[in-house]
Parts: structure tokens; sequence; C-alpha cells
């Protein structure tokens, strides 16, 4: 039986088995390589998308479970926001490859915090992991975004 | 291929799984499973029954005696419940030590349990707090104290057709106190080296009145620690010789040596964390 | 995270423009290998060996299996010569008899299902004779007992200045001590992987993620025995590399290459899954250092006497170059009359070690500089005093016998440090924190250090780079070189560097794909060199564009964006846009090879870097509070970019120091292969880390720049031990400082 969901706010059917991982069905059916594989264990976080509004990684969640969910992956955030300037200015990203999942995670975390402390801000990325930056860029484009001073 | 079912309401569920007992892979959050089947696909299970859309199983419900959790309710609702936070923080504490949101937000509690991991990161407060299972078949439900659950290595009292529905938690006693802590091999998305936790009855004079442990990743299962309870029991904390305590969870706990610590370190870090809680200097927890 | 910049001045930028890919990497755009369309594309996989070396006696297929399904490959199917082109021929593209470690490829499969190459995968097994006693200890390697190369050497050499005996003779304190450092895996979330495609013109178009273009190409044309021209070489966006994608990209690429030769003209990839990334791609050496300092009672080294070790793995790749390294930094920024460095790299039956950001300086940089707090503590002076008095001025004789000229930032790194820190106040803090009888410990600790940026003496004169620009018809400029990007700016640098010399603004400069079909090798992109020494020949090349356009098109002495654009249009109909700028290193580079002395780099960039720790005496869990990084980087070309660079590599150095740790299985392979149990800080696990350049504008480089990326990964970790004996006042021998090993020096110690 196929799987309907809304990927990035369209209608997506898919007729992989229901034990697929969400990861593959957005990266060969849909096409949405923004989604990265670093893992495949839910350790690094390269993989997440928001389902339903909550940050997980979709290398863990079985097609199945999908059915009518709401799915947000990197191509589905806005190209121009506070969010998205503030990561290129900040120096946020380096080599890209967790990018995508941390955009998810910031966005994740905004929603919740729209004043996020720095405590939060760790917190709310540490299911993300990033090997350039010692995550000190990312904390200050995720602050500046909310409207903060960069130094944090 | 393997086939995948889907049921709406928990009496379903367990009509498949009382027709086909011991055919079905229960999955739920999937922070485990999918892992597993990923690294090692050949251990592809045929059946898959998936309890995330069974109502019966999420939520939590506030009762006279304590809280009634659904085995399928999210480690993330478990964490930022107001009732949970206030009444059992140690368990607030330990859904938000596992994994990282992205896991919590998957994970269940439930399922934290089934998977039997020695290291289980919610299953030391389960213990301390005296948690009770609701399990679920076919023929009717039967209660199991969680403490009975764990019957060795990766090895459950799960019986085939049998389901974990729901995790009951009793109010913690009036004058009692708890410590939790989670040594892992980082401060976040980590696998406990060791973990505790203990609630601990005193009377007005001082008396240990009740004492009881949970720890993880010093043995085979998650565990209590009876001879430690056992000697503390009606002594005064004055009374309590440190030394003793030390013997005890000697006896209590079996650690091993793997790839995330040695066993010296398990077996001392785990006394020192029994003294710490009994003699309740929770403050010296690291201020971060 | 703060940056702080010293002596900045008013007009100076203090952010930098935007990265020239950032909107591609944040709106996901950007494609890396695993990404690249490939219609039709078959999977390929590996089949290595199990056995710590051995010979291969038989390939046995599983004759339930219909094997013409698939793209099989052996070494019998090689065209060219079965070694990987590196130092030494002698690492095989695919095993044929003898191999040396377990992991080595044999078989190579593809097919366009996973899910039959997954199952495929099992219906081959190597029938193998194994190496009775692999070496897997460097010391046991050294005795060679048994011997995998002659004397078990890879690489054998002596840095000696003075007299070690007389220096014996001065010195009133001697310490010796032996410090042990771990491998550690790079890390790049970006797993390795190569896109092969076979033309219809039979040339192959090689794509993926890697640092070094052109070795990979020339390993290409040694593997297949196919003309350069033949064969094309593209980078994808690469995510992250540290130098672990230096030399692994060309076996890789030779494995996807020889599958496409026999696909039919489908292409193939090649992604390695994160186990096997872990497993068999090469990562820091492990070493072992026995090191003496002798010092008179006023705390002047009178010696250094050092036995540097490193584990090459079981082929010589690089180990030569990185032990060279390791030698060159070992004696530190520090001046002494008798100094001898004995360095050796030697041949275990481990997957061979590679390049990782610092090059064989870390291991020789942590034993020096935790010796350096040991020898203090037996003189009874401060760690600082003992570097004050040691620390290398202008016009002292470096450790290679060169003279320091002005170039030379050691005190001035290590006083702002001091200044930044609140160093003796926090010591005296800490000391009276520790006193009190807190459940914490608290310390204090430093580092001293400088590294060579760009390749060692006459390297950067054999690698003959060349740069070129090419002036395009509507006024834009391209940079075409060789260099990459994998995350750490440099493209954002070049071009940026470029545009300031031709007085453009940064969108008007474009940096050309690195495409081998395209581009002049202007060398790997290792070593700190990009933007000190390409960044140098973009100058050059913009020097001499600017020239031809206002010799040939009277391009006017200043000139606005129009006239730039109407000379450059004239010069592109003329067909005479494309100029090239070529290395020629500075007069003063004299470099002796054989004795390590003379002039060992063009630019060194000076560090001083302070660690705070705080160690849980309950857990022993030790937690690194404050990290103050103060570097000298001559300039900041680009500094939320340099900041960036320094953040990430002591986050990296954090994670060596405490945290990362690879495990041996008894086949010599790392048995942690999951990122679940190889621990790298995650956001919740790192505290402050502040970054505080120096401008001291004599670098080799554009506007007096150096290199910057490989000293954060010097540093971090001596600091750390060292904050951490003080916090706890235990001598600390090998990292990484994990709790278990706390525990048993704190219990064992008595302390």
């Amino acid at each position: 039986m196929p799987t309907t969901m809304r990927i990035n706010g369209k209608a997506f059917q898919s007729s992989s088995a229901p034990n697929a991982r969400l990861l593959d069905v957005l990266r060969n059916e849909c096409d949405l390589k923004g989604t990265k594989e670093g893992c495949g264990e839910g350790e690094c976080g390269a993989c997440a998308v928001l389902v339903n509004g909550k940050l997980v990684n979709s290398c863990l969640i079985p097609l199945g479970q999908m059915e009518q969910a709401e799915i947000t992956t990197v191509e589905g955030l806005p190209e121009d926001s506070a969010l998205a300037r503030a990561f290129v200015q900040c120096g946020a990203t380096q080599c890209g490859i967790c990018t995508p999942g941390m955009m998810l995670a910031a966005t994740a975390l905004l929603a919740e915090h729209a004043n996020p402390t720095l405590e939060e801000i760790r917190w709310g990325l540490s299911g993300n992991l990033c090997r350039c930056t010692g995550y000190g860029r990312i904390y200050a484009a995720i602050a500046q975004a909310a409207g903060g001073s960069a130094d944090v | 291929m393997s086939e995948w079912t889907r049921p709406r309401h928990l009496p379903e569920a367990l009509e498949l799984l009382a027709a086909a007992p011991g055919q079905y892979r229960v999955i739920s959050g999937g922070t485990d499973l999918m892992v597993e089947s990923h690294l090692a696909p050949e251990r592809h299970p045929e059946f898959w029954l998936d309890i995330s859309g069974l109502r019966e199983l999420q939520g939590l419900q506030i009762t006279e005696e304590g809280i009634r959790i659904g085995a399928a309710t999210s480690l993330e609702v478990i964490r930022r419940h107001a009732e949970v936070v206030t009444h059992w923080p140690m368990l607030a504490a330990s859904a938000a030590v596992t994994g990282a949101p992205p896991i919590q937000n998957r994970a269940t509690l439930g399922g934290n349990v089934c998977n039997a991991s020695p290291a289980a990161d919610n299953a030391p407060v389960l213990l301390a707090y005296g948690a009770r299972l609701e399990i679920a078949h076919h023929h009717g439900s039967r209660w199991l104290p969680y403490m009975d659950f764990h019957q060795g290595y990766r090895k459950t009292a799960l019986q085939a057709g049998e389901l974990l529905s729901a995790l009951w938690i009793p109010y913690p006693p009036k004058h009692s106190r708890g410590y939790f802590r989670k040594v892992g091999t980082r401060a976040a998305q980590a696998i406990a080296k060791v973990s505790i936790a203990a609630l601990i009855e005193e009377d007005s004079g001082g008396m240990i009145q009740g004492a009881r442990f949970g720890m993880a990743s010093v043995a085979a299962t998650p565990c209590t620690l009876p001879s430690v309870s056992q000697y503390l029991l009606g002594r005064a904390l004055r009374d309590i010789a440190d030394a003793q305590v030390r013997q005890r969870v000697g006896q209590d706990i079996a650690p091993i040596q793997d790839i995330r610590s040695t066993t010296a370190y398990r077996l001392e870090i785990a006394s020192r964390l029994v003294l710490e809680a009994i003699h309740g200097r929770s403050e010296s927890k690291k201020e971060d | 995270m703060s940056l702080t910049i010293i002596n900045q001045r008013r007009d100076q930028q203090v952010v930098g423009p935007a990265r020239v890919d950032g909107f591609a990497k944040i709106s996901g755009a950007a494609l890396y290998v695993d990404d690249l369309p490939a219609v039709d594309a078959l999977h390929g996989t590996t089949v290595r060996t199990a056995g710590a070396g051995g010979t291969l006696q038989e390939i046995v297929f599983d004759p339930a299996i219909n094997w013409s399904e698939f793209v099989v490959v052996t070494a019998q199917d090689i065209p060219g010569i079965n070694a990987i082109k590196l130092l030494e021929n002698d690492q095989p593209v695919l095993v044929e008899r003898t191999f040396r470690h377990a992991g080595e490829a044999v078989v190579l499969l593809a097919h366009a299902d996973p899910e039959k190459l997954r199952i495929a995968l099992k219906g081959i097994s190597l029938v193998e004779l194994p190496n009775p006693s692999p070496i897997f200890d460097i010391d046991d390697a050294l005795q060679a007992r048994q011997e995998i190369i002659p004397g078990n050497i890879y690489a054998d050499y002596l840095l000696e200045r003075g007299d070690v005996a007389a220096g014996e003779y001065l010195a009133d304190v001697v310490i010796d001590e032996r410090f042990l450092t771990p491998s550690q895996e790079q890390l790049y979330i970006e797993p390795q992987g190569m896109l092969a495609h076979l033309q219809e013109d039979g040339s192959i178009l090689m794509e993926g993620s890697l640092q070094c273009p052109y070795y990979v190409l020339d390993a290409l044309v040694q593997c297949l025995g196919m003309d350069k021209d033949h064969l094309r070489v593209v980078q994808s966006t690469t995510g992250g590399a540290f130098g672990g994608k230096e030399d692994y990209p060309s076996v890789i690429a030779c494995h996807a290459a020889l599958l496409a030769l026999k696909a039919g003209g489908r292409p193939v990839k090649l992604i390695y899954e994160r186990g096997e990334d872990l497993r068999v791609t090469p990562k820091r050496h492990p070493s072992r250092t026995l090191i003496r300092l002798g010092a008179n009672k006023a705390g002047e080294l009178q010696f250094i006497d050092m036995d540097f070790a490193i584990d090459g793995g079981a082929y010589r790749t690089l180990s030569p170059v990185v032990l060279s390294r390791g030698v060159i930094h070992a004696p530190g920024p520090y001046k002494c009359p008798h100094i001898r460095i004995k360095g050796r790299a030697v041949a275990t039956n481990h997957p061979p070690f590679g390049a990782f950001r610092g090059f064989g300086a870390p291991q020789s940089i942590l034993a020096m500089e935790v010796a350096m707090d040991r020898l203090a503590k037996k003189l009874g002076m401060d760690p600082v005093e003992l570097r004050k008095k040691n620390l290398l001025c202008t016009g002292d004789l470096s450790p290679t016998g060169d003279v320091v000229g002005k170039d030379c930032f050691a005190h001035a790194v290590l006083d702002a440090a001091l200044e930044h820190t609140h160093y003796q106040q926090r010591r005296e803090e800490y000391n009276a924190w520790n006193a009190a009888g807190h459940p914490t410990r608290r310390g204090i600790g430093l580092a001293t250090f400088a590294h060579g940026a760009g390749f060692t003496g006459n390297g950067e004169l054999h690698l003959a780079s060349r740069v070129s620009l090419q002036a395009l018809a509507n006024g834009h400029v391209e940079i075409l070189c060789s260099n990459t990007e994998m995350g750490q700016g440099a493209a954002t640098t070049l071009v940026q560097i470029a545009a300031a010399a031709l007085g453009l603004p940064m969108d008007s400069v474009h940096l050309a794909q690195t495409d081998t079909s395209r581009v002049p090798n202007s060398g790997p992109t290792v070593a700190s060199r990009t933007c000190m020494v390409v960044g140098g020949l973009i100058q050059k090349a913009a020097g001499q564009l600017l020239q031809r356009l206002r010799e040939t098109m009277d391009l006017a002495e200043s000139y606005d964006a129009q006239s730039f654009a109407a000379a450059c249009a004239g010069l592109y109909a003329a067909g005479d846009a494309l100029v090239t700028a070529h290395y020629y290193p500075p007069a003063d580079m004299l470099w002796d090879e054989q004795t390590f002395f003379g002039r060992a780099y063009a630019s060194y960039a000076w560090a001083a870097y302070v660690a705070e720790v705080e160690v849980d005496m309950i857990t022993l869990e030790t937690h690194v509070i404050d990290f103050t990084a103060v570097q000298e980087i001559g300039k900041a070309v680009h500094p939320v970019i340099v900041q960036g660079q320094i953040e990430g590599g002591v986050a990296q150095g954090i994670g060596y120091a405490l945290y990362e740790d690879v495990l041996w299985n008894e086949r010599g392979v790392m048995a942690n292969d999951r990122l679940t149990n190889y621990i790298i800080p995650t956001s919740a696990d790192l505290g402050f880390i502040h970054v505080v350049l120096l401008e001291g504008g004599l670098g080799a480089g554009p506007k007096g720049a150096k290199g910057v990326g490989e000293l954060p990964m010097d540093g971090p970790a001596p600091a750390i031990v060292n904050a951490i004996q003080q916090a706890l006042n235990i001598d600390i021998r090998q990292i990484p400082v994990r709790p278990e090993m706390l525990l048993e020096l704190t219990v064992s110690g008595g302390n």
C-alpha cells in the first residue's frame, strides 16, 4: 500500500516498502539531495528533517509511519530568511555536509525558543555533529537570527 | 521483503500477536530497531508490527497512586510533562539525557525498556521509582514489577503474544529524595558507562526507611542493588560505613570491560555514586 | 566564543565577505559525490582481506550466484601497474597474492541493485593463509623479530645540533619521560566516495570527494596505464577532509575506474558507508616518544633528546613526510644549544596511517610541551617562567640551525595569552578552589608552539605550482587552480585575494571548478599552503594580468569596472586572456633534507594556547571550561573564516585530548567503527573557545598572511594535559585523558 505524505508542502505518494528509510525515499524518490547520510545510525544528524514540526533523523524513520505526515527538508525552508543570512554571514557553514541538518535543528530550536540562551542552543544542536566549526559560528548564527548579538 | 502491519487499535494488535506468537518484530519509535536493521540487514524480520498508531499506548494519565505512561509515549513528551517534572523529576532528567533531541522526539519509554539494553537510559529511574509494567495479551493484561522484567542479557519477561502497553509509576514517598546521574561517553548522544538512580526515604529522625536503587551498564541487565538497600534499611546516615556500602555494591553489580569503559572504573564509580546518593551530596553535581 | 584581533587597524575588515559557497550549502543545493546525478549508475562494493596480513590462496565464488549479472574486477583486470601511486609503489590496488593488513581490497563488484550487491558480497570467500604473528605495536616493530619490510622502518631521520652529551654535562635538572598518543580519525561527516564514468571516446571522468585532484590523476594514469589526456578528475563538493582525503581518494578512484572499464559505459558509484570508511581509510599516526630534557638551575634548556616513533601501518604511503613534520616541530619554539631528535616511521600490520591536520606535529609537540611542564615542576618553576626563559627571539638560532628573523612572535603570543586569560590570577583562584574541598578540581595549562606553513624546505620547489587567471569577455575573471574547497574557506579566501589584487568586487571573480582538464597543477591542498602559497601566486598572476591589460589594451593606472571590462573584452577577443604565474622559492630558502639543517619553512605561525579545565572528583570526567587560542597568523585575510578554522581545529584538539581513541581488534581493524563508539565532541561537550589573533604582517603570503589550519590541532592536547596535571597534581603520559585513566592515576598514585 503506498504511503501518502506531504513533503515541503506538496503531496507525495511513495510505493517503497514500509520499512524503507525515509532518508532513502527523500533522496532517491523525491530527489531531495539536501538530506545527507553521515552515519546511518542516528548519531550525526546529517539526515535530520522535520516531521510534523519535530526534529528527527530520517535514517531512523520507517516510511510506514509517515502516512499523512508533514515533512520538511532543507529544500522546504525559505530561501532567504534571517537564519539563512546569518548562517552565511557568521561562517556557520564550512564543508556544509552537516549544514542542512543544522538548519533544521536551528529552525526547530527557534520555533520553540524565539530567543534561545546559549545553553538552549547547545542543547538544541546536540544531536547534530559538526566536525569543521567547533559549533561556535553556528551558535553565533542562531543568536543573530534570533535578533541577538552574534558574539555569543 | 518483509511485511509491515500498522494496526489502529490495541485489540487488533494483540490479536495479530496471538495469532502468530513470536513472529512479529514490534516497532515504535524505531531509534534502536532501524539502526539494527540497517547495520545487520540479514537479521531483517519477516513481519513488522508497528505500534506507533495505537492510541491506547500514547500519553500520560495521572491516577491516585501515581502516573500511567503509555508504552509508546515519546521521551520528549515525557520530559516536558508538567506532572512528571514536578513529581518524578528523575524521569524527566533521564528522558532528557537519552540520546539528543532528534532521538527523544522519536524514542519511546516502552521501547527503551523492551530493547533491554544493559545501558538503557531510563531503566535506573524506573527501578528506583518502583515502576510496574502493564503487559497486554489477547486474553487479558497482567502486571509485573519492573524489577522482575529483565531476566538476562537482552532477555525480558515478555511472553510470546504479549505487548508492553503501559508503565505505572507510584508517587514517591513524602520524605524521600532522589538522585540521578548518567555518566556517559560524552554529554549528549552518549551511551552510559555507568548510570544510577536512587530514591531514599528518611524519617524525621534521619533513619532510612527505604532505599531503592537502579543502575545501568554495570551488569548484564539494568539492575537494583538489593544488598545495599537491605544494609541501609533502619540505619541512620551517620551510622553508615562507606566500606560496607562499597562491599555491597560489589556484590550487587557485575560490570564488564567493553569498548566504552573498564570494569575497574565502573565498579569504583558505581560505589562513589551510590555513596553520593546516600549522603545526599547532590549539590556536588556539575553546575552545567 | 569571542574573536579578538590585536593591533587591529580602524579600516580593517573584522567580518569579511560572505562565503562564496555559503548559499549553495545552506540551501542543500551543493552537490556532494553521493548527490551527483548518475543515470543508470551501478553501485560498487569491495571484498576485503580478513587477516592481518598473509597470503591470498584462492577467491571462491559461490556457484549459486549468477556472476554474469555483476561487474567483477580482480587484480588480473588491472591494465596498468598494480600499485597506488604515492612515494613508493608498495601498496597494491587489488591484492594478488600477499597482503599486509586486514581490509585490503581483493575483489570489486558492481550491480545496479544495492540489495543484490549485499548478498553477492557474501557469496565471495577468500581463502587466506594468515600471517601468524602480526605486529601492532611500535616497539615490537622496532625490535623487528618479524619483518614486514627490512627492519620494519619506512623512514629514519635525525635532526641533530650541538652535542647532547655536552648538554647533559651542563644540565642541573633532567627529566626523562615516555609519551603515547593514539590514532585519531578525521571524521569528516561526508564519507569518502567516487563516481566514475567511462566516456564514449574511452576516456574516464572521475568525480568525487577529494583534496588533491592531481594525486588522483597520477594514480589513475599509473593504474590504468592510460594517458593523462584520457583522464579527467573533477572535485565534487567535499564534506570535510582534514587530511583524510589526501591520499585515499586515489585508492577509491582506481577501484571505481576499474569497475567502470568493465561496466559497459554505465557510471559506477563507489561510496563508502561510515563503518567501511572508519575501518579502512587512513587516520592519524599513533606515536611513542621517549624524551629527555635538561636545564640549568636558572631554567635555561641545555639539551633536548627525543626518540620519536610513529606507526606508519602496513604501507609506506605518506609516513616519511608525516615523520619529517613531526621531527622538525619536535623541539618547539625554543632555543637550545644541544638537540637530538631521532625519528622513525615503522611498519606494522595496521591499515596505513595518513594525513590529518597537524601532520606529525601534534604528536611530537604533545611530548615536548608536557615535558616542559614536567621540567618546570622539577625545577620548582612556573611553567610560564620556564617558557619565557627559552622561547625564541629574533636573532636566535632555531632548532634547525637557521637564524630567526624578524617574523618571530613566540614571546608576543605568550604575553597576549597571559594577559587575555588573566593567567596568574586564574591560577591562584584555581589553587584556592582546589584547596577548599570542592567536589571538582580546576586547573589552567598552556602550550607554546609554532608551525611551519606550506611544504617543508624544497618541497614547494619540487611542486612547481602554477596558477592561471582567465579574463572573460564580460570583465569577470576566473581563477584556475587545483586547490580545493573542502570546508576550510579556500574558495572564498582565494576569490577575495584575487578581487583585492585586481581591484574588483568579489562577484566579478570566480573560482573555476577543480577539474584537471581545465586547471593547472597548483599543488595539493594540504599543509596550510593554500592561502599563503597559492594566494601569493594568485596575486602574482593578477599583477601579470593587469600588466598585460595595461600594455596591450591601454588600461589606465586607475580604472573602474567598466574600463576594466572593456579591456578584458579586448584581450579576450585577441585570444590572449590567460595568464599563468609560476612558483619561485624565496632566495633565502636553504634547506638540507638529509641533515634537517637550514630554513625549513618560508614562514612559521606562532601560538600560545591556554586551557582551563574542571575535573569531577567523583567520575573523573574532565570538562574544558574555557579555551583561549592566541595565534600569530601574519594577516587575517578573512577573520571569520580564520576564527572558524581555529575554533573547529581546537574542537578536534579537545577531542584528541579527552575523547577520541581508535580501538583495535585482534586483527588490527578499528573496533569502535561506529559513530556511537568513536566519540567526538557534541555541542553539549564544548565550553567557550576564545580566539585571539596577532597580525605580524610578515608571512610569505598576501599582505603577510601565513597558514592557519594546522596549529589549532597542535596546541589543545598539551595545554589540556598540563591543565589536568595541575588540577590533580599527577603526571600524565598518554592521551586521550579518559576518566578511566585518571582513575588509575589517582588511585595508584595515592593522590
